[in-house]
């Protein structure tokens, strides 16, 4: 397959969506037909990027920030802040949830399938790591250990070992076959105790295996001067997977907090943050800084990247469902 | 309004409080000529009273807290749980509190028209708007009104912040509140190491012989304050075992948490049981412009079941008949969630909650509407609230004092107390 042209420069919006309510988490499915977007009514919206249309996915009772799919693109997994996993046939015409529960006691953050979609790992509130079957909901594991809640989690593209990083940026390296902790590493920038607020503030809130496994990139903020107001800077911690060495810290001169993140194959990094108006940006290689910078409409909530490696989705705070495109002007996607 | 002296001067003075270390170098003003009316020197004669404040500094949401609006455009990821009191509903940041709904009661419908924490302050401790008269902290006043003259304990201690001597207005710095910024007595409080009880007594004995002689001649304010200072600062050192909360059975310690929060209510209780009538204990922060949710769970999370079992101890021990309990912040937030996840300062249309002292079990004053942006029934403010907890304690608080022959009322005489708040 030849890779597609694309130019980070060139970064612009596509089309966009509008809906009654701020959005908290989006993704693409894999065959990259739809896009979905939680949002703070606690519904699902699902946009078919052809035509526009929408339905709305009913189910939760909170927010909805951990979402996912089988590699087919068949089930779309989502937990929200009311603890439940659902499971969501993602292509019919009107999604009802076909799979419903209470997984955790509070809220789950986050959600991970392992590369051969038999797996579903999520975390949360409780401390808890839990893996599933995923074709049968049936639990697995549970994975104890964190001391603070757990944020975000990540397979490793090896599908033999998992990641998770909780709210002080404590990172634990789990075994999945045999369901126990090999290691602990540490994204330390992501995390502060503010002795004036007397709370900490931290965490990954968007984290993501490069393809080959070699780097574990966690993005939240970092130097915070003030916590409750939300005074520090979007970063991006690369840590090196195989000696749990932190690599390198991308930074933004900016203010806000990285809540999406993807990597994309022609070696670079976007990463979107919200809190003091949105940005774009895209780092690559050791360069700490952004190499490409670019001002969104309004605080960005979530992102992803479209199977075909040039769209890009991102929704925001100001009740929009953005797509953008890497494509070089005066190229077709 | 300054309080004068017998003389006829207007002096600036030592103030106990700032000697004791809780505060330096603050002026403030004596207390001679200061009268009650009749009806307020009544109120003291009867059982005392005593009143215990957990300050949420930074303003507590109340959508997180006492009037959740789950599903709404304002309501935020969390849910509404059931309470001990059948259709009241909190928030399910409040677990163990829900348990304690039967002895609570919540106010709905405040709207204190401010949404500047210092004014907020004022507003919430002294039950007016600031400026004008120097009208004294609810500390120093119920202090003042009801802490016996000859207690040991001073009558209005900060448990985790310091003292503010200032907050005492025209009462005079002898009401101003002793401060206890990690929960310990000040060293100046603490008999030095090497010094025998008996040489200390020696020591002020002879201080004292000295104070009188001089006083005999020269009697002024900051004298009076100075020597005052030294007494108390001996009675303090007589009562190091009212600051041991170790002496607590360790499960009781455990309920209520290994934190400065949990060590600050327990040794809370410790005071009002041993006759300080007002408490103070301040938890931070929640002043959420960034991130209400996160920090909500954190802060609510410590909250939460140290206050349940705060209430539970009261209520066990049967003191929960004389104490009233008051959960404030100096003001709510705001309804609409910002773009850092966050809710800013917000006073109009906001909650407290209370207990004990014939506050009405389970009662709920008060309505706003269904996304929580206005009250839509029985409106009240800080005036009000003011009123309500001195009638908790027994205080008529449509009296006056007079001052320097200027009769003062004790709280807005543009306000009255929630009748129906109280038993």
């Amino acid at each position: 397959m030849i890779p597609p042209a694309v130019d980070p420069k060139a970064f612009r919006q596509e089309k966009a969506w509008s809906y009654s309510a701020p959005f908290v988490e989006c993704r693409f499915d894999p065959q990259g037909r739809f896009v979905f977007a939680s949002a703070q009514d606690f519904t699902i919206q699902r946009w078919e990027l052809s035509s526009g249309k929408q339905v709305a996915l009913r189910g939760h009772e909170s927010w909805v920030r951990a979402m996912g799919f089988d590699p087919g693109g068949e089930w779309f997994i989502t937990g929200g802040y009311d603890g439940q996993l659902i499971w969501w046939p993602a292509q019919d015409p009107q999604p009802q949830p076909h799979r419903k529960f209470q997984a955790h006691d509070g809220w789950i953050r986050a959600l991970a399938i392992n590369p051969d979609g038999k797996l579903l790992a999520t975390v949360g509130n409780d401390l808890v790591v839990k893996l599933w079957e995923l074709a049968t909901g049936k639990l697995l594991a549970e994975l104890t250990g964190h001391e603070s809640h757990i944020y975000n989690v990540a397979f490793h593209p090896g599908g033999q070992d998992l990641a998770t990083c909780d709210l002080k940026g404590v990172i634990k390296h789990w075994s999945v076959p045999q369901q126990k902790l090999l290691r602990e590493l540490k994204a330390q920038p992501l995390h502060k105790y503010d002795t004036t607020f007397r709370a900490h503030i931290g965490g990954a809130r968007a984290m993501r295996f490069d393809p080959q496994g070699k780097f574990l990139a966690c993005g939240g903020i970092t130097e915070v001067s003030n916590a409750f107001a939300g005074v520090g800077k979007p970063a991006v911690v690369l840590l090196e997977w195989s000696s749990g060495k932190q690599h390198l810290v991308y930074k933004a001169q900016k203010r806000g907090v990285v809540w999406g993140l993807v990597f994309h194959p022609q070696q670079f990094w976007l990463a979107v943050s919200g809190g003091a108006g949105g940005w774009a940006f895209f780092f690559r290689g050791k360069q700490a800084a952004p190499f490409h910078t670019q001002k969104l409409p309004a605080s960005a909530r979530g992102l992803d990247l479209h199977p075909n490696q040039v769209q890009v989705a991102i929704c925001d705070y100001a009740r929009q469902m953005r797509i953008y495109t890497l494509a070089p002007k005066n190229s077709q996607t | 309004m300054k309080c004068r002296y017998a003389c006829g001067s207007v002096e600036h003075v030592i103030g106990r409080r700032a000697f004791l270390g809780s505060l330096a170098g603050v002026t403030g003003l004596g207390t001679v000529g200061f009268f009650t009316q009749p009806a307020v020197a009544q109120a003291m004669k009867r059982q005392q009273k005593h009143l215990l404040v957990i300050y949420l500094a930074g303003g507590l949401s109340q959508l997180e807290s006492w009037d959740p609006k789950p599903g709404t455009d304002t309501g935020g990821p969390f849910r509404a749980i059931k309470t001990s009191v059948p259709g009241v509903h909190i928030c399910e940041l409040l677990p163990y509190t829900a348990k304690q709904m039967h002895r609570m009661a919540l106010v709905r419908s405040l709207n204190t028209r401010n949404v500047d924490h210092g004014m907020g302050r004022y507003q919430m401790t002294h039950g007016r708007n600031r400026g004008g008269l120097n009208v004294p902290h609810l500390g120093a006043l119920t202090a003042r009104l009801l802490h016996p003259k000859e207690h040991p304990l001073p009558g209005f201690i900060r448990v985790g912040e310091r003292g503010n001597i200032k907050e005492a207005g025209y009462l005079g710095p002898e009401y101003a509140s002793l401060g206890l910024p990690d929960g310990k007595l000040p060293p100046v409080a603490q008999r030095p190491k090497g010094l025998t009880v008996q040489d200390d007594l020696r020591r002020h004995d002879f201080l004292r012989r000295v104070n009188d002689h001089f006083l005999a001649r020269r009697r002024t304010a900051e004298t009076e304050a100075y020597t005052h200072s030294f007494e108390q600062a001996l009675q303090l050192m007589e009562q190091q075992e009212a600051f041991r909360i170790e002496q607590e059975p360790q499960k009781l310690r455990e309920q209520y948490g290994d934190h400065p929060f949990g060590r600050h209510c327990l040794l809370a209780r410790r005071l009002i049981e041993r006759g300080v009538t007002y408490v103070q204990v301040t938890h931070t922060n929640y002043d959420t412009h960034h991130e209400n949710f996160n920090f909500h769970l954190e802060q609510l999370g410590e909250f939460d079941r140290t206050f349940a079992t705060l209430l539970e101890d009261l209520a066990s021990r049967g003191l929960l008949e004389h104490v009233l309990v008051v959960v404030m912040s100096e003001f709510g937030r705001t309804p609409r969630i910002n773009e850092r996840f966050g809710r800013d300062h917000w006073g109009k249309s906001w909650s407290i909650a209370l207990a004990g002292c014939g506050i009405q079990h389970g009662a709920v004053i008060g309505k706003t509407n269904k996304n929580g942006t206005e009250v839509v029934e029985r409106e009240v403010d800080h005036g009000h609230l003011f009123h309500t907890y001195l009638r908790a304690l027994g205080i008529d608080s449509s009296g006056t004092v007079e001052v320097n022959g200027r009769e003062m009322p004790i709280a807005d005489p543009a306000r009255e107390p929630i009748e129906e708040l109280l038993a």
